[in-house]
């Protein structure tokens, strides 16, 4: 017995009116999510050119001296640089304390670790990623700065709040970052490179740091250039470990501040808007926003030059 | 029935004798039989990707409650053709039909045609089995669903159409059970199953039991044969003992460089009833395949 | 050349046979330089849990329900955390609503709908370098928008939208990962049958992508409520004494107190600081376990 169907006619039956309505309401979602970019670009901009208005840009490029006016911030020095040499100290010190414990953990994963060793490890590394910044920041304060750094180097030479506890705190904190991004780059490369090392009597040490390393270089940079926006855009740990005094030097015990740790120092007081005070806020941003974003697009490319390679 | 399907080995005497002990011991049942209506007609049809062209000059018909086998060496574009006819096809970018293909004397790329509403007519069941993460039930429930069948009662149709795959007796206890967790050969007797529950006109099926053992190909062959009596089917195999012992007509596709490229065409190297095509091919290409000498 | 069982290997194939005794010292430097590299991080965490810990736990148990009870004080020993826990919660809840409908519905979009091309591709840029956008610039972009120029003052609706925005680039990334993790078959099966695109994705590709998307958004959210910089910049308070009964009262946060105790002089304050972060770690576990969970239980195994 043939089942017919009742028509065999393929033409379109019923307009699909609701779905059409569902689709476009996805397609706003989607473009909600331009919109916060478009936001975050317009109410940077809007309020530093005002910024600029009242303080010229060379000024502020160039000035060494951070020290807003009171009340609404007229008359106040606006010099930009001491807060990017704190912003850099701690990009620096965070590089310094983050990289060499990132790598050689991504090494020891990709290359040494077991399986078992592995699956212990990871879970710890993203716990470590979890960890609020401001607890982070805490236990710079009440840790590093008294139970490290000052026994070790000096009661005398290490200020309560200093550049060295935030850029250790920052560290650590990168450290997840940059340890699982090389680590997959390791991972990415080919086992046959290795395998043909191996087969020359290669050890493991000479695989690693003559083989993997190299052909994992441009994932391993990306990492680092991400981790160091990370430490450019942190700021509780750094406002609460590192100080809250805009000056130029290369003392790390010293206190600083950061770009970041400037904004959150503003709005804990009263800024109305408009005010140079509150306008200098969106300056600052714009100029973080700026390095990172640079920072990130540049770190981007290298990622998908370096997946291509091996694809 | 089963008993006079022939086994066919590659290593006792010649191919195509065997094939033809196949198709002469499927019984004269097919002969005398009345011509049945044509459920397709391809006319000069050519399929491009983007500039490349992976097919041409597509002529043949298929026929209502028939089996009708693309059979050809890997690339001839078999695939390609048998999703043009669901137009699942659409869905790969830059593919392009030129020629015709009639569906019941409706053009099946003309203006106003909807693919979707093509396909709740012209099923398919693919290479691997994909049914749904979800329960047995569920899986043969939701096509009605989806394309607003209002049935008596769904619990029959699911039980209808599973006895149609051959499939009831085994899973009736395990209804709500995961679909996953079915052998390969019973996923793809629920994937049928799911097609069937529609109530199509046509099954296409690319390669149904190329990735399932020799047992569950057997059965699935098996289930040919009687869906065949409520659908038209038109199947791609790699397998051509598989094409002559099931098959009412069989196409051989070939693919041959084309000028200037390079680039392998697929083409229609010729079409007829299975037993012609089997033990008298017109075309030497198609006795070089059926007897082994390449492919 | 086989060695019999038992006999030593020959002294060519021995280690260090020839490779030099200071080559094979420094595999095995490298290798501990390697290992202790790693432990440091992991020594690191272990020092500062147990800092925490140490500080915080005495005074988390001398009266655990007065300090989930009571609000901030001038006077240490009697500080609680109602505000800013409470304060948290609605602000998850909030932020919640808020971005996964947004984050689900750009993912899909972007997934299954978009066509290929390149504005389709500076959509997508835009959103994985929006989630790398510091913080505090989405703090700056909750004051100037919500709580400034839209008037919302430092308020949960406020701070929600901040969150939610914030957070919006992490689920969208979330969510395009899962519905990518759904084979291509699927979709293939559901169109063969005579769906449209939608109802593919409504009924099979939605319900597969759901335990690996609500992962993503939970790991999202929690990473939010530990946020602090963001908050502080719209200008959530850290002295109220009220609870919110309306999107548009001010609220305060969890992190928000951690930082202001943190900042005080006072030793007790540090205590309390140490107290409020075990509260808000173990929420924060809580959370990833419950994220952990749906995905271990929940995800499909192709």
């Amino acid at each position: 017995m043939a089942t017919k169907p009742q028509a065999l006619s393929i033409t379109r039956r019923k307009a699909r009116t609701g779905e059409r309505v569902i689709i476009n309401a996805l397609f706003v979602c989607t473009v909600l999510s331009i919109a916060v970019t478009v936001g975050i670009v317009a109410v940077l901009l809007f309020d530093a050119v005002e910024f600029f208005q009242e303080v010229d840009l060379f000024g502020f490029l160039t000035g060494t001296v951070w020290a807003p006016g009171a009340g609404a911030g007229e008359g106040g020095q606006y010099g930009v640089l001491p807060l990017l040499n704190g912003t850099a100290m701690i990009a620096i010190g965070s590089l310094v304390v983050g990289l060499p414990l990132g790598v050689s953990t991504a090494i020891y994963l990709s290359e040494y670790a077991s399986d078992r060793v592995r699956g212990y490890l990871k879970p710890t590394l993203e716990v470590l990623a979890g960890i609020p910044t401001v607890v982070v920041g805490y236990f710079a304060l009440q840790f590093i700065t008294p139970d490290l750094l000052r026994p070790i180097f000096g009661r005398d030479n290490v200020f309560i709040f200093n550049a060295a506890a935030g850029s250790i705190a920052v560290g650590l904190m990168i450290v997840p970052i940059i340890a699982s991004i090389s680590e997959d780059a390791m991972r990415a490369v080919p086992s046959s490179l290795r395998e043909a090392a191996y087969g020359l009597g290669s050890t493991k040490r000479q695989v690693s740091l003559r083989v993997v390393v190299p052909a994992a270089l441009s994932g391993i940079t990306a990492s680092v250039i991400l981790g160091v926006s990370r430490a450019v855009g942190e700021t509780m740990a750094v406002t609460i470990a590192a100080g809250n005094t805009p000056k130029i030097t290369w003392n790390f015990f010293e206190s600083i501040q950061t770009l970041t740790a400037s904004i959150a120092q503003t709005v804990q007081g009263e800024a109305a808007t408009g005010t140079v005070r509150y306008n200098a806020l969106f300056a600052l941003g714009m100029t973080l926003f700026l390095i990172t974003l640079v920072m990130n697009i540049i770190s981007g490319r290298i990622v998908r030059r370096y997946r291509q390679v091996y694809e | 029935m089963t008993e006079e399907r022939t086994k066919v080995s590659q290593d006792e005497g010649r191919p195509e004798t065997r094939i033809a002990d196949v198709v002469r011991a499927r019984g004269d049942a097919d002969q005398g039989a009345p011509p049945t209506e044509v459920v397709f007609r391809l006319d000069d049809v050519h399929v491009y990707y983007g500039s490349f062209l992976a097919l041409r000059g597509v002529n043949l018909d298929i026929h209502q409650n028939e089996i009708t086998a693309f059979i050809g060496p890997s690339g001839c574009g078999k695939s390609t053709l048998i999703r043009c006819l669901n137009r699942m096809n659409d869905l790969i970018p830059g593919a392009r039909v030129e020629g015709k293909i009639e569906y019941h004397d409706q053009d099946l790329y003309g203006d106003g045609v909807d693919p979707v509403e093509v396909r709740r007519r012209i099923g398919m069941v693919f290479q691997k089995p994909n049914p749904f993460p979800k329960s047995i039930y569920e899986n043969i429930a939701y096509g009605p669903r989806v394309i607003g069948m209002k049935p008596g009662s769904m619990d029959e149709l699911v039980e209808q159409s599973l006895r149609r795959a051959a499939l009831w007796e085994e899973v009736k206890d395990k209804l709500k059970q995961n679909a996953l967790a079915l052998s390969g050969g019973q996923q793809q007797r629920l994937c049928i199953a799911r097609a069937i529950a529609v109530s199509p006109d046509v099954i296409l099926m690319d390669e149904p039991a190329s990735a399932l053992d020799p047992v569950s190909t057997g059965r699935i062959e098996d289930l040919m044969e009687q869906l065949k009596r409520d659908y038209t089917i038109v199947i791609v195999t790699h397998n051509m003992q598989q094409a002559a012992r099931i098959s009412d007509r069989t196409a051989f596709f070939n693919a041959e460089p084309a000028e200037g490229t390079g680039d392998r065409t697929g083409l229609l190297v010729e079409f007829d009833s299975t037993d012609t095509l089997f033990t008298h091919p017109t075309d030497r290409r198609t006795e070089d395949y059926i007897t082994g000498r390449f492919g | 050349m086989t060695a019999a069982a038992g006999t030593a290997a020959p002294s060519a194939l021995r280690r260090g046979a020839t490779r030099t005794g200071v080559v094979v010292l420094v595999d095995v430097a490298f290798a501990g330089l390697l290992f202790v590299g790693t432990i440091v991080a992991v020594i690191a965490l272990a020092t500062l849990i147990w800092t925490i810990l140490d500080a915080g736990w005495a005074r988390l148990v001398s009266d655990p329900a007065a300090f989930l009870a009571n609000y901030v004080s001038r006077i240490p020993a009697n500080a609680g955390i109602k505000a800013g826990l409470v304060g948290s919660a609605y602000l998850m809840v909030l932020t919640a609503l808020l971005c996964f409908p947004v984050g689900v519905g750009a993912a899909v979009y972007l997934e299954e709908f978009a066509p290929r091309n390149r504005l389709t591709n500076f959509v997508e840029s835009n959103i994985s370098n929006l989630a790398g956008v510091p913080s505090v610039v989405y703090g700056l972009l909750g004051l100037g928008i919500f709580a400034r120029f839209l008037r919302m003052g430092p308020s949960l609706l406020a701070g929600a939208l901040t969150l939610a925005v914030m957070s919006l680039p992490v689920i969208i990334v979330a969510g395009r990962e899962a519905i990518r993790a759904v084979p291509e078959e699927i979709r293939l099966g559901a169109y063969a049958l005579g769906a449209t695109k939608w109802q593919a994705v409504r009924s099979q590709v939605l319900p597969a992508a759901l335990p690996g998307t609500l992962t993503g958004t939970i790991l999202a959210l929690s990473r939010a409520i530990g946020e602090t910089a963001p908050l502080l910049v719209i200008g959530l308070p850290i002295v109220i004494f009220t609870l919110p009964n309306d999107l548009r009262d001010p609220v305060s946060a969890l992190p928000l107190l951690i930082f202001n105790w943190t900042s005080r002089p006072q030793p007790a304050f540090a205590e309390a600081a140490a107290a409020a972060s075990i509260v808000l770690l173990a929420l924060l576990l809580a959370m990833n376990a419950v994220a952990i969970f749906i995905r271990n239980r929940y995800t499909i195994r192709w």
